[in-house]
């Protein structure tokens, strides 16, 4: 079990302990923070992220492990993704603009 | 129960050297992995397959087994082997990729041929499996969307009580963390996606934030001017209505729009068409004034 701090209404999550729960070396997760890819929060000398960020981290540390994708490739691919959330985004307001002319009535 | 041939799958031959396996799983790995395919129902299906595939074929023994009793799998003697093989596998250190939202992480062919999941697999980086992502569609009516309310849904059996932010869109999703599937092997729970979709029964459109509607106009009110009572979805508003309007004449009343969604206090606006009507059934008298109005 991870051990959970609440500050500022924020739950954070050690990254030592995520680091040895997911068998990973904290220095990947520094060269994360280094690309901007995920922020980390220091508290009293250790080294905390925001438990909303969880879920992107661990899909980060899953393209690096398991698919070998280096870190060019990981920014690169999160910002398509990102990319592509937004179009799909975009096609949603279209579809409901379309949907409102072709009813008119 | 479906047979995969497994080489098919990797798009390899049967004289497919480990390297050859290795590299033809990462290439399709890279190219279906759910992370990259998100929403993709295709792609984590053939991630399945090709993850399966590799379980497999890059394990000397169980690529034996697999060359062996393939096709044949269903026959008696086989599952006796079968049972055989269970009891003996070593547990190999072998890399297996972490799904992120299967539901099955193997199907039922290589669960017959093989044994329940990955039992009698080695240790991977990550042998605690995420669970299942649940889907489901809600339908809400506009007057629905216009405010903050919660709901109580019934997924799975279980109730989970949910607050939907006024302002919600036609089509967009939500996540609600950790209400979909149990992980396994403390893996975390999956996460509950819960799709809107908004039927609109009112007489007002949406466009984005802001609100579209006709409203009836009578001829002297258009003419000399007045005030009028017109519906909001917040309730009935008074309005001034200008001397001389014409038909088809669009008002904007600020901020009696949709809710803009997680921002509380915001609101879009509502765009009025007026709509003359032209009174029907005049009295002698009226169409006389009517005349006097013509040639004056």
């Amino acid at each position: 079990m991870l051990n959970n701090i609440e500050m500022n209404s924020k739950y954070m999550v050690a990254i030592d302990e995520f680091c040895t729960s997911h068998e990973i070396e904290i220095s990947f997760i520094s060269s994360l923070q280094e690309s901007g890819l995920i922020e980390i929060t220091r508290i009293s000398n250790s080294d905390y992220i925001k438990k909303e960020q969880l879920v992107h981290l661990e899909k980060f540390v899953r393209l690096y492990y398991d698919l070998d994708i280096n870190l060019e490739g990981i920014e690169t691919i999160n910002y398509l993704l990102e990319r592509m959330n937004s179009m799909n985004e975009e096609i949603m307001t279209l579809k409901n603009k379309l949907r409102l002319y072709e009813n008119p009535d | 129960m479906e047979y995969l041939d497994y080489y098919k799958l990797l798009g390899i031959d049967k004289t497919a050297s480990a390297k050859d396996i290795k590299s033809a799983y990462r290439k399709l790995a890279r190219k279906y992995h759910p992370d990259l395919n998100p929403n993709d129902k295709d792609a984590k299906k053939k991630f399945q397959q090709i993850n399966e595939a590799n379980e497999v074929l890059s394990d000397p023994v169980k690529r034996k087994k697999y060359d062996q009793y393939g096709k044949d799998w269903q026959h008696s003697d086989q599952f006796e082997q079968q049972n055989q093989y269970r009891q003996q596998a070593s547990g190999q250190d072998q890399k297996k990729y972490t799904q992120t939202q299967s539901g099955e992480d193997f199907s039922d062919f290589f669960e017959s041929l093989f044994g329940g999941g990955a039992a009698g697999f080695g240790k991977t980086r990550q042998a605690k499996f995420r669970g299942e992502d649940f889907n489901a569609e809600l339908q809400l009516d506009l007057e629905d969307a216009y405010s903050t309310h919660k709901r109580t849904l019934n997924v799975n059996g279980a109730k989970i009580r949910i607050t939907i932010p006024a302002g919600i869109e036609n089509g967009q999703t939500i996540k609600i963390p950790g209400h979909g599937g149990k992980g396994r092997n403390g893996g975390p729970d999956g996460d509950l996606y819960i799709t809107f979709s908004i039927a609109n029964h009112s007489r007002f459109k949406r466009l984005g934030d802001d609100l579209y509607t006709t409203v009836d106009l009578d001829l002297y009110n258009a003419v000399l001017g007045g005030e009028i009572t017109v519906d909001t979805l917040n309730g009935k508003v008074k309005l001034k209505v200008s001397p001389e309007t014409q038909n088809g004449s669009k008002i904007k009343l600020k901020g009696k729009g949709f809710p803009v969604y997680k921002k509380e206090g915001q609101s879009g606006d509502l765009y009025i068409t007026f709509v003359i009507k032209i009174p029907t059934n005049l009295t002698e008298k009226q169409r006389e004034l009517f005349k006097q109005l013509s040639q004056s």
